[in-house]
């Protein structure tokens, strides 16, 4: 328990003390919401009553991307190459414990994601519709799948190849996962190749559970569940330990 | 019990054969050095004892454990200091050192420590900004915090600086007296003749020699009187004189397998003199652990061409 709790306080304060890691975490989430909430630049969705409606589920989606995804496989990448999770082979940390340590940072990070912006969110005006254990459940399901996408690249890839990865993902995502607009105004065949993507099955489910209400579509249950499993399997199959 | 005991151990990556078949012990209070040239298997061998890797064949027991199947029972007892790198480039000193105190059940003091590898001024550097004997002292302490009954040090004083080497002598002093086995490789010939109780001289992935550094030293040529003349001296006649055996290691470069006392000397000089053929140098050799090695492996020491792997040099240039 002790190497677990030294090793979880590591994580969680390089995780919060990096500038190029909070940027994309916390900085361009806010950006978004702030943004585009007052610019009301792009579409939002038909159901939509209030662009916070959509933006604050949208930019939750991006945050927990950006820690699930871009930051784990940078952070571990990093770590594989420089020799850190060898050298932590032999201490009495061992792999479940770094794992376990891991997640902890990931979940304590999102937490305060989250809530830099629901306050911002409310400052905006918005008023959560949905259920709160479903958006739980959701970003749970979507933080264990991005989590798998991470850890696959950091464990498959070369620490410089996994940074363009991981933020060209995150850019790529940014525009075709819900998050800034609606699928729906992405042209046919673009649209459902989003929705076998994880993003645009978070960003929906997050949607009606704070957003308009309503209930989370099946597909989206469906992709958040095979990602949330298939991911973090076959990350844990390919991972190499030392580079 | 044996500390450490390694028996016909064998490691092959797919057709390379690293280590073919050594085996050694090594107990507490005890200094076992591995020595050997690039790509001997030193590091594979250490690597192995640490349970970093599964042998292909042959046995190993460190604290009567199977390192590899049982690495999560022995880590608490052994400390590893790595070839290279192993602390987050973010991570500053001091940061380092509480988290790997929070490791361990009884862990050393943190600021004793600091003291012990003398990293008081870069406490709050991060580690990509130390320097190279920084980082070395740092990955020494860390290999030590956890008071370990066991200590690996892979090329401990690589590329370290004076204070380092004096931070890894005083460091393996303190670990003997405490009772710890320490096995430890090497390119340094004079490190590994100071600090180790016994050696191993590998080569080739095969133990080519075994001792304390006093049997290896003379095992080998002994004592010897070495001078340079004109090559091609007539060798019968001069061994005649001096009543010992001579040698020309290379053109113009004599050994005579003899101690030097003064009358070996004098008769040395006076053949000399008396063929009128000039001297260039004359000089007592006693024979040294270099010499030893170059005569079991037909290879020297460069400290240039030390045996990383070339992807390890590779992630050096990152940084």
């Amino acid at each position: 328990m002790k190497p677990y709790l030294a090793q979880a306080k590591t994580e969680i304060k390089l995780a919060l003390t990096q500038g190029e890691s909070l940027l994309v975490t916390i900085g361009i989430p806010v950006i978004v919401l702030v943004g585009l909430s007052l610019t009301k630049a792009l579409p939002l969705p038909s159901t939509a009553k209030s662009a916070t409606e959509f933006l604050v589920p949208g930019t939750m989606t991006l945050a927990i991307m950006a820690t699930g995804m871009v930051s784990t496989s940078i952070a571990t990448g990093v770590e594989r190459s420089y020799g850190v999770l060898k050298r932590l082979g032999t201490t009495p940390l061992g792999r479940p414990a770094l794992m376990a340590a891991k997640i902890t940072s990931i979940l304590v990070v999102e937490v305060v994601q989250l809530a830099v912006l629901a306050v911002i969110g409310l400052l905006l005006g918005w008023h959560p519709v949905g259920n709160w254990g479903l958006f739980v459940v959701s970003a749970i399901l979507a933080t264990s799948g991005f989590a798998g996408i991470g850890l696959l690249m950091a464990g498959t890839m070369k620490s410089e190849v996994i940074i363009g990865a991981a933020n060209g993902i995150y850019l790529i995502l940014l525009f075709i996962g819900g998050i800034i607009m609606p699928i729906s105004s992405l042209p046919g065949a673009l649209e459902t190749f989003a929705r076998l993507l994880p993003a645009a099955a978070l960003s929906e489910s997050l949607y009606h559970s704070i957003g308009i209400g309503g209930t989370i579509p099946l597909w989206a249950w469906l992709n958040m569940i095979i990602w949330a499993v298939g991911a973090p399997l076959i990350a844990a199959k390919s991972f190499r330990w030392e580079q | 019990m044996t500390t450490i005991e390694v028996n016909d151990l064998y490691i092959a990556y797919g057709e390379k054969i690293a280590v073919a078949g050594i085996s050694f012990q090594a107990d507490s209070s005890e200094v076992l050095t591995i020595l050997g040239p690039n790509g001997a298997g030193k590091t594979s061998t250490v690597e192995s004892v640490e349970g970093y890797r599964k042998p292909s064949r042959g046995i190993i027991r460190v604290l009567g454990l199977d390192p590899y199947k049982d690495l999560p029972k022995l880590a608490p007892s052994i400390g590893v200091m790595l070839q290279d790198g192993g602390i987050y480039p973010r991570m500053t000193p001091l940061q380092a050192l509480r988290l790997f105190h929070g490791y361990y059940r009884d862990p050393l003091d943190i600021d004793q420590l600091i003291q012990l590898v003398n990293l008081q001024g870069a406490l709050r550097t991060p580690y990509r900004r130390l320097s190279g004997g920084e980082k070395q002292r740092l990955s020494l302490a860390l290999a030590i915090i956890g008071q370990p009954e066991v200590v690996f040090l892979d090329e401990p004083t690589a590329g370290i600086d004076p204070e380092g080497r004096l931070a890894v002598r005083e460091v393996i002093r303190n670990l003997k007296s405490k009772g710890v086995c320490i096995l430890m490789t090497t390119h340094e010939l004079d490190e590994a003749e100071r600090l180790s109780d016994r050696i191993i001289i590998l080569d080739r992935g095969t133990i080519v020699a075994e001792g304390t550094p006093e049997q290896l030293m003379t095992a080998s040529r002994g004592d010897s009187i070495r001078f340079s003349a004109p090559g091609g001296l007539d060798l019968s006649q001069l061994e005649l004189e001096i009543g010992a055996s001579v040698a020309e290691d290379r053109a113009g470069e004599y050994t005579i397998s003899a101690e030097a006392t003064p009358e070996r000397i004098a008769k040395l000089t006076s053949y000399l003199a008396s063929k009128n053929i000039a001297i260039g140098d004359i000089r007592a050799a006693r024979s040294s652990l270099e010499d030893v090695f170059f005569a079991l492996t037909g290879k020297t020491m460069d400290p240039e061409t030390q045996d990383k792997p070339a992807r390890e040099r590779g992630s050096r240039r990152q940084r």
